[in-house]
Formats: structure tokens, sequence, C-alpha cells
């Protein structure tokens, strides 16, 4: 057996325990520092929270928002654990909380905000926490449902010698997913928290500064900066804004996530060595401090007790003929109660919105939903044309691929909207409709899942196939219609599912857009969800957010689940 | 008589069909029991469902009919008094290799203290001393399989189960630890009552049994029982050792023979259906496969016979996937078996000469003639307009007859075969059939 790199390039015993020390108390006091803000008295409309646009204020803000963030990620976490657990166990509960998923990973998050912000500041009265939780939840509606989802496909795709193994040797409920359940799943999770933590960020931002039934609310955190800077029209604050979110997203990445994924790297489920392994240096820091290993010994007596309580509550199941076989009538029945509580609830919803605003409302927004699906359309075309030959020449050279693959991601998860400010400023001198405009700012968080996807995907097609592609002389054009195009088509379908979610998403923030008083507006559902939220117009808001979910259920089934079969079946490498 | 460990009694086990109309019976009216002190093979083909009975006896899977009783309790949910050796290891890759050792004994309860101390004397045991803390990984196949055996063996079950446990290891690696298990019983000291072994390797089971139950397919019967009555540790030079491997051989090439040397329960025979061509399942052999081994019984045996036991060897086979073979061979009637002899018959040594092109023309004869399913498929689809079909409609008729797997299995063996014959094209994106005019 090789000792690991961490191991042999141990630090002193002093040094690395030092480190550890100072960092796990640093961390404790930013936490209690940026925590305590949390808690300050909110009573609207006498007593609001407000931003200073000192750059010297955005370490705080930044910490702030960075707190939401990891109180959402845990949230999301324990969800997650919850939700994909029970649907991969019950056969009833997968048949409802499968599909459910599916809707709830379509739905346009950020039309939900003035339905949770009022909920949530009526929930803690006087207190800024219901806003704080409202943003939490915010962020946690656009993690959880992929956690979970990333989950649940794990749990339904355990090894079957595996799930035997610990059945042979009567493993408790408890020790089984401690042993089996969770390591299994926690590659997936890991990565698609990483992936979902990224994205978070952009609805951090939207979240923090919103307009809900004619109110501004603003929570203290470096969105609320930005939309204080645009409202100022304060371009310096906006340039600190965006070099301080570059800082954190980079902080973050190597002191949690890195160190995260290098330790997850042991629960991979092939029995084969790795020839690359991540590393991260913190992670190797922690690895050889003996205090981390006492800390850990400590717990283990804890450990041992809860492990003990927690198995007799979850005896082995005994399994017998009869639970195996399921009498077919139970299950009619069920599904016939549930087509019927579906039934009932878009029946109940159509009427709120027909006895409110009406049929001719409906059909203009159905409309709207047009001009905004044309303009995802458009957008990942161009995005498609734009990205796919760059990222094929990054992916064909491994040397670049390394270096500008975690670029891609980086500029996945920096929160486009802190960009948006410079693009409004460029409509406005140059006089460009936002109808056209918009396409632009929602490209901007969009097409870096695409370009990210497609350098993974050129980087996976075999050399072998690139050297007989060379050796019997396929022309350019050849060369992308017979290896190119086909060896990449599963990793673009895969970046342009992302794409096109997140440009839905994008669409109610990218379609109204302001620098100070100036406001630009165009036409699509995007601005009508928006313009409905900021009035608190309930049957509007109802009517546009379901609407686009229509719209983006529709899709996925219409077109993306049958481009995702065909590259399954067809063009897997 | 010792005492019963594990007594199964008329146990079958029986699936529906995916069409829910009829059963897929995997096992029918199964006695089988393991006594103190002996050492059990249980020997069968492919689809004899020996793996299924074995886990039935542990209680992984229950039964459809009939009863399991180990120690003198009926089984229902995993058996106490077994631990199990899986074919595939079944480490849990995140976990230390002692980590591993102590899975049984955590869910136990057993004391941390006390559960280190058992473990690490398992793993001295099985000559893993120094590799307490490598992850799976890290290990070869061979070394897996003892992390495999300590974590049976630490928890000290009445009777050790094992899984073709050496069939994943290359053929060295398997005879080193064969011997080394042999030797842990032997010496006395083993930590386990009985073992039951679930093999398909005939020379494996006469070396480590006392006694062989010989299983027979569709569905899995006992056929019969062989009492290994040799000195242990069996020699592999001896005379009677040597009868009794050939024994078994005859009677595993052969599914009608009589299993001698014991009152024999004789197979029940599904009676041939003519007018179900689908009932008659293909084994699932390549073509390329099927003419490579008749070349070479061409070239070693000319016109005589080749021992099947003497090719599994020259060839480094498994028996189970040479069996395969042979019996697709037999099947196209390209060679017959006789008391573990093969010799090719006339059509067989003409296919082993053919080119390409007179092969495939010879194999068309035979496969039309012989393997009814690619005969139907061709028939039906010669008769539809256009001659082409969906695959799914084939796919829907054999799934009255087997499983899903199988019958998706039994299509694409079909499709191999008649794609090889020119009778039918497939094309796998749309799914589709295509019948050529014959």
């Amino acid at each position: 057996m090789l000792p690991s790199p961490g191991s042999l390039r141990r630090l002193s015993f002093g040094l690395s325990d030092v480190a550890v020390i100072l960092g796990m108390l640093l961390v404790l006091a930013i936490v209690a520092k940026v925590g305590a803000g949390a808690f300050v008295a909110f009573t609207p409309p006498n007593h609001l929270p407000s931003v200073s646009l000192d750059p010297r204020n955005l370490p705080y803000y930044a910490g702030r928002s960075t707190l939401r963030m990891f109180v959402a990620l845990a949230a999301s976490f324990v969800f997650t654990l919850i939700y994909g657990y029970a649907a991969a166990r019950s056969k009833y509960a997968e048949r409802v909380l499968v599909p459910l998923l599916d809707v709830l990973q379509s739905v346009p998050v950020l039309g939900f905000l003035s339905i949770t912000v009022t909920g949530f500041i009526a929930l803690f009265p006087g207190s800024l926490l219901g806003l704080e939780a409202a943003s939490i939840f915010a962020i946690f509606t656009s993690q959880a449902w992929n956690m979970a989802f990333s989950f649940y496909q794990s749990l339904r795709t355990l090894p079957a010698d595996l799930v035997e193994a610990t059945e042979a040797y009567r493993l408790s409920g408890w020790q089984r997913f401690l042993r089996l359940e969770l390591p299994a799943g926690t590659i997936g999770l890991v990565w698609n928290a990483m992936m979902s933590f990224g994205g978070g960020w952009f609805f951090l931002a939207a979240s923090e500064a919103i307009s809900v039934l004619n109110q501004q609310y603003t929570l203290p955190g470096i969105g609320s900066y930005v939309a204080a800077a645009v409202a100022a029209r304060d371009m310096p604050a906006l340039g600190w804004a965006v070099l301080t979110m570059a800082v954190v997203i980079l902080v973050v990445d190597q002191f949690f996530w890195r160190p995260i994924v290098a330790w997850a790297d042991k629960f991979r489920l092939d029995q084969s060595a790795a020839s690359e392994s991540p590393q991260s240096w913190v992670y190797d820091t922690m690895r050889s401090s003996r205090v981390v290993l006492r800390l850990l010994r400590a717990l283990r007596r804890t450990n041992d007790w809860l492990e003990a309580r927690l198995s007799t509550l979850t005896r082995l199941r005994v399994r017998t003929a009869q639970t195996v076989s399921r009498p077919a009538l139970v299950d009619r029945a069920y599904d016939v109660l549930l087509i019927g509580i579906v039934g009932a609830l878009a029946a109940i919803g159509f009427r709120f919105v027909l006895t409110t605003v009406g049929f001719p409302e409906v059909f203009r927004v159905v409309g709207l939903g047009a001009a905004t699906l044309l303009r995802v359309v458009v957008l990942i075309a161009i995005a498609t044309v734009v990205w796919t030959p760059i990222g094929v020449a990054i992916g064909f050279t491994p040397r670049l691929a390394r270096i500008l693959q975690p670029l891609a991601l980086f500029l996945a998860s920096f929160p486009a909207n802190f960009i948006f400010p410079f693009a409004t400023l460029a409509f406005i001198r140059f006089g460009v409709s936002l109808n056209y405009g918009s396409m632009l700012l929602m490209a901007l968080g969009a097409q870096w899942y695409i370009l990210f996807n497609v350098i993974a995907g050129a980087a996976s097609i075999p050399t072998d196939l690139r050297e007989m592609a060379d050796d019997i002389g396929l022309g350019r054009w050849k060369r992308w219609q017979r290896l190119i195009a086909p060896g990449i088509f599963s990793a673009w379908v895969t970046g342009a599912i992302t794409a096109s979610g997140g440009a839905w998403n994008a669409s109610i923030v990218s379609e109204v857009v302001s620098w100070g008083s100036t406001t630009l507006t165009a036409t699509g559902l995007g601005a009508y969800i928006a313009a409905a939220t900021a009035k608190g117009d309930w049957p509007r808001i109802t009517l546009g957010v379901g609407i686009m979910s229509v719209y983006v259920v529709g899709i996925n089934r219409v077109l993306w689940r049958r481009l995702y079969a065909l590259a399954e079946r067809k063009y897997h490498l | 008589m010792t005492e019963d460990l594990i007594v199964a009694t008329a146990v079958g086990k029986s699936f529906p069909t995916p069409d829910g109309k009829g059963q897929f019976t995997v096992l029918a009216d199964v006695d089988v029991a393991v006594h103190a002190g002996e050492v059990v093979a249980l020997l069968g083909r492919s689809g004899s469902g020996k793996s299924t009975l074995l886990r039935i006896m542990a209680g992984l899977i229950p039964a459809s009919g009939g009863t399991v009783v180990s120690g003198g309790r009926p089984v229902a949910g995993p058996n106490p008094d077994v631990a199990m050796v899986f074919q595939s290891f079944a480490l849990l890759p995140w976990l230390t290799v002692i980590e591993n050792v102590e899975l049984g004994l955590e869910a136990q309860g057993v004391g941390r203290i006390e559960r280190t101390k058992r473990a690490l004397r398992a793993i001295d045991l099985v000559g893993l001393d120094g590799f307490e803390s490598a992850y799976p990984r890290e290990l070869s196949g061979g070394m897996k399989q003892r992390v495999g055996f300590a974590r049976a063996l630490v928890v000290e079950p009445n009777v050790l189960f094992m899984d073709e446990p050496f069939s994943a290891l290359d053929v060295l690696t398997a005879e080193n630890l064969r011997g080394e298990i042999d030797d842990l019983w032997n010496a006395g000291t083993f930590p386990a009552k009985s073992i039951l072994i679930v093999t398909h390797n005939i020379e494996e089971a006469v070396f480590l049994a006392d006694r062989v139950i010989v299983l027979g397919a569709n569905p899995g019967t006992v056929r019969g029982v062989v009492s290994i009555d040799l000195p242990r540790p069996h020699n592999r030079n001896d005379g009677r050792y040597k009868a009794l491997v050939e024994h078994l051989y005859a009677v595993m090439t052969n599914p009608t023979m009589k299993v001698a040397a014991v009152p024999s329960v004789e197979g029940t025979k599904r009676a041939a259906d003519d007018a179900a061509p689908y009932s008659h399942p293909l084994p699932h052999v390549r073509v390329g496969t099927i003419s490579g081994l008749l070349e070479f019984v061409q070239e070693k045996a000319g016109d005589g016979g080749q021992e099947a036991a003497r090719l599994a060897e020259s060839l480094a086979l498994p028996v189970d996937d040479l069996f395969s073979i042979l019996d697709a061979a037999v099947l196209l009637g390209f060679a017959t078996v006789h008391s573990g002899v093969v010799s090719l018959t006339p059509g067989g040594r003409a296919f082993a000469d053919a080119s390409i092109l007179q092969s495939k023309d010879i194999f068309r004869e035979h496969a039309l003639e012989r393997a009814p399913i690619v005969a139907a498929i061709a028939a039906t689809l010669e008769k539809k307009d256009g001659h082409a079909m969906r695959s799914d409609f084939f796919l829907d008729i054999l799934e009255e007859y087997y499983p899903e797997e199988e019958a998706k299995r039994q299509l694409a063996t079909a499709i191999e075969w008649g794609r090889y014959a020119e009778l039918f094209e497939y094309d796998a994106v749309e799914g589709r059939l295509q019948g050529q005019a014959v």
C-alpha cells in the first residue's frame, strides 16, 4: 500500500496543528460576528436595514451572504437525505416524490420569491430572520432538487452484491445507511451540491434585494450591495463587488469544496486504483494534524453509543413472500387517488386564474411565454455555435483543458446578475432594445454550462479515434460530421439542458433591468412575472409561474428527454 | 447420523413471467441438508438455480414453496447461522480491510475492543497480516477474496456459505486460495462447523467436498448426490478421485444420465413441445465461439472424440462456458456428446472446414432446422409484408416463457445467430428486424 501524498508531505506536528486550530477559531469568529447581524430588529416600514456603499463594508456583507449560502446548503443536505431515502425505499412514496421532483426542478424559483417572502416575514414578526429565511429558502430551492435526485439515483443503483452483503451480515437499517447507502451516494451528492452551490449565488443575489407587494426589502449582503450600487449609479462600488464575489468563490472553493472532493474520492464505487485523484492542500493539512485525529477519536464513543441506539430502533426488516408481491388492487386504488389529487389541484388553480384574470389574459401570457422561449432557443443556438468549436479545441488539448475547465466552472458559478449593470449601461449607451439585450443577459450565466460540458465531451473522445481520423485523412467538415459532433453530443445535451433551465430562471431578472432610475423592459414571460411579483398580483403570479412551468416541463418532455435518450442509445462513447 | 444444521425441504422458487400469465420455475421440490462437520458442494450448470437455492437457505430471498429450517428454527429473513462469501467479493470499497471484516460483528453489536481483537485474528488466519488499513482497491483479486473469507469467518458461523468464491479469480490464484481454505478445514480448527459451496467447477467440487449434490437445470432439481469417499485432503492423483471427476463430467454433459453411487432422483425433463418453438431456449453463445470450438476439436481429435474434461483443461475455459458452447454445438447438430466424449458430426466437420461464405450457408441450414426460435422469427418475418417487424414483438412472445432478463438475452442470441446466418438484419437504433429472402 502506498502512503498518501499528504502523509509524506506531513508538516511538523506544531505547524499543521497550529494552522488547523487557528483556522477553526477564525471560522467560528467569523460565523459569530456575521451571524449576529441576522437577529437585528426589523419592523417595516419604520425600521429597515440599509446597505452602505463603502467598499470597506464589503467583506462583512460577503460574510452575511456566504453564511446564507451555507445555511441553505445544510438545509438542502438534510432535505436530500430524507427525500431521496423516502423516494428510494418506498414504492408508494416514489410514485409521488419522483415526478414531483421533476416538476420542482423545472419551476422558475424566482417566481416564488414573493410568496415565500410574505410567508416568512409573517413567520418571524419583528425580526430580520423572516427575510433571512426567505432568501435562504430561495437558495435552497435552487439546490435541493438536484441534490435529492442525485441521491435517489445512487440509492436506486446500489450494487446488488453489496446490498446482499449488508443483508447477509444482518446490518440494521441505520448501519446499512451509514455503511452502504450514504457512502455510495456521496460522490454524486458532493458534485451536485458543488454545482448547485455555484448556481445558488445567482439566486442569493436576486433574493437579497427585491420588491414584493410594492415594498422594497433589503437584506444586508453582497447582492443588496450590488442593487444599491445600481440605484446610486456607483460604478466603482460595482467593481469592488465583482472583485469581492470572485474572491469569495475562490476561497469557498479552496477551503470547502476542494477538501470535500478530495475526501469524497474514497467513496468511489469502482474497485480500480485511480490514475489521478483530486488533491487539496487544505485536506492534506487537516489529515496530518493530530488535533483533528484526537477530535475524531473523542467523537467515536458518542458515535458508538448513537449507533447502538439507532440500530435497535431500525432492526433488519424480515422479508417474507407476502411483502414482496402487493395486491394489484391496492396499487390501482393508489394510482386513482393520486390522479384525483393532481386533477383537483389543477382544477382549483385553473378556477382561481380564470375567475380573476379571464381567458384572454391566459392567451396573452402564453404568447409572452413564446417570446421568452424564442429567446432561450436563440441564445442556446448562438452559445452552441460560439462555444462548441472553442470547447472542442480546448478539450483536445489536455494541458489547456486542465487550466480552462476550472475556469469555465468558475464562470458558471459566478452570479451573472453582478455583470448585468455593466451590460445594462452599454444597452442604454448604444440604444439596444432589451428585447434583444435580454438574450445576452440570460447567456451571461447560461453559456458556461455548454462550454464546460463540451470541453469535457471533447476530452473524452478517445485519442485513437482522433488518430484514426488523421490517418485516413478526414477533412475538416467530415471530421466534425463523423467524429466530433457525435462524440460530444451527449455532453452537449447535458450542457444545453442545464443552460436552458438556467436561462428560463434568469429571464425573470433579465427581462427587466435598471440603471439608476432608468428601467429597460423586454416583452416576455419573465418581465410579466417580475412585474406581477413587484405589484403583489397573486392571480398573475400564479398564472405566469404556472405557464412558465408548463413551458419548461413541456420542452423537457418533448425535446430534451428525447435528445437525451438518443444520446444514451446511439452516441454513447 | 450427525446433527442437521440446515435442512431445506421441498423448496421451490418461481417468478411470474413479465406478461403475468405464466410462471417461470427456477427451483422445483428441492431437498438439501447440511450436517455438522461436512463440506457440501452444490454442483450445477447455469440455470440450475444453485445460487438461488443458496440464497434461499441463507434467508436472503424467500422461497415460493417448501421450508428451510436452520438450527431448529424456520428461516425467515437473513439466517443468523450462516456467513456468506460472495463471488464478486462484495467488499465495501470505502471501508478498510479491518473495517470490512468487522462488519458482521458490528451488526451483532460486539464492542469496539473485542471487535478489533477478533477481526485481527481473522485477518491473520487468512494471511492478510499487515493489510489491515488498506482499502480494497489497493488489493489484488485474491487478496480481496481473502478479506471476504475473513469477514465470514470472524463471526464464527455454523455454516460457511460460499457462492462460487473462486470463479472471479485467475486460475493460479484460485488454486492457491482453494488449497489454503482446504488446509484450514483439514487442520480441524476451522471457525465454522460446516461448509456449503456453490460451484460449476467439477474439479473444485471433488477437491473440496465430502458430498456433491448435482443439480439439474430448467427447472433446478436435485439429480443426485455423489459421496466423495476419500481421505482428506483429497489426492488429485488418486484413481478414485479421477474416476469421480470423470463420472461427474459425464453426468454434467448429459442432462438425462443417471447420477450413480446414490439413489438418484431423475431430473424432470421438460416435454418437447413443437407447437411452441419459443419454449426451447438457445444457449447464449456466439457463432464465432462455436466454430472456434469445432475447429479445435477437429484439429485435436480428427474424426475421433475428445473428452470434455480434457477440452476444458486445454482451452483453459471455465467448464460452465464449455458446457454452453457444447450445448449450442449439439443443438445445432454440429457435435454429439456421449459419456463425456465430444465428437463432431459430418455437418460439424463441414462447418469447421468451411470458408466464411460456405460456413454461413451451413449455419443457416442447421439453424433453420434445429434452432426453433431463430427459425420461428425468420418464418414470421417472411410472412410479413416488407419482411420487417419491431423486435419488441418477439420480445413480448419470449416473455411468455422466460423472465424479462432471460427473454432479452434469448432475443439477443437469436438475433446474433440469425444475423450470422443472413436470415435477417437488425437495426439497433430503431429496434427493427428486417427479414431476407430465404
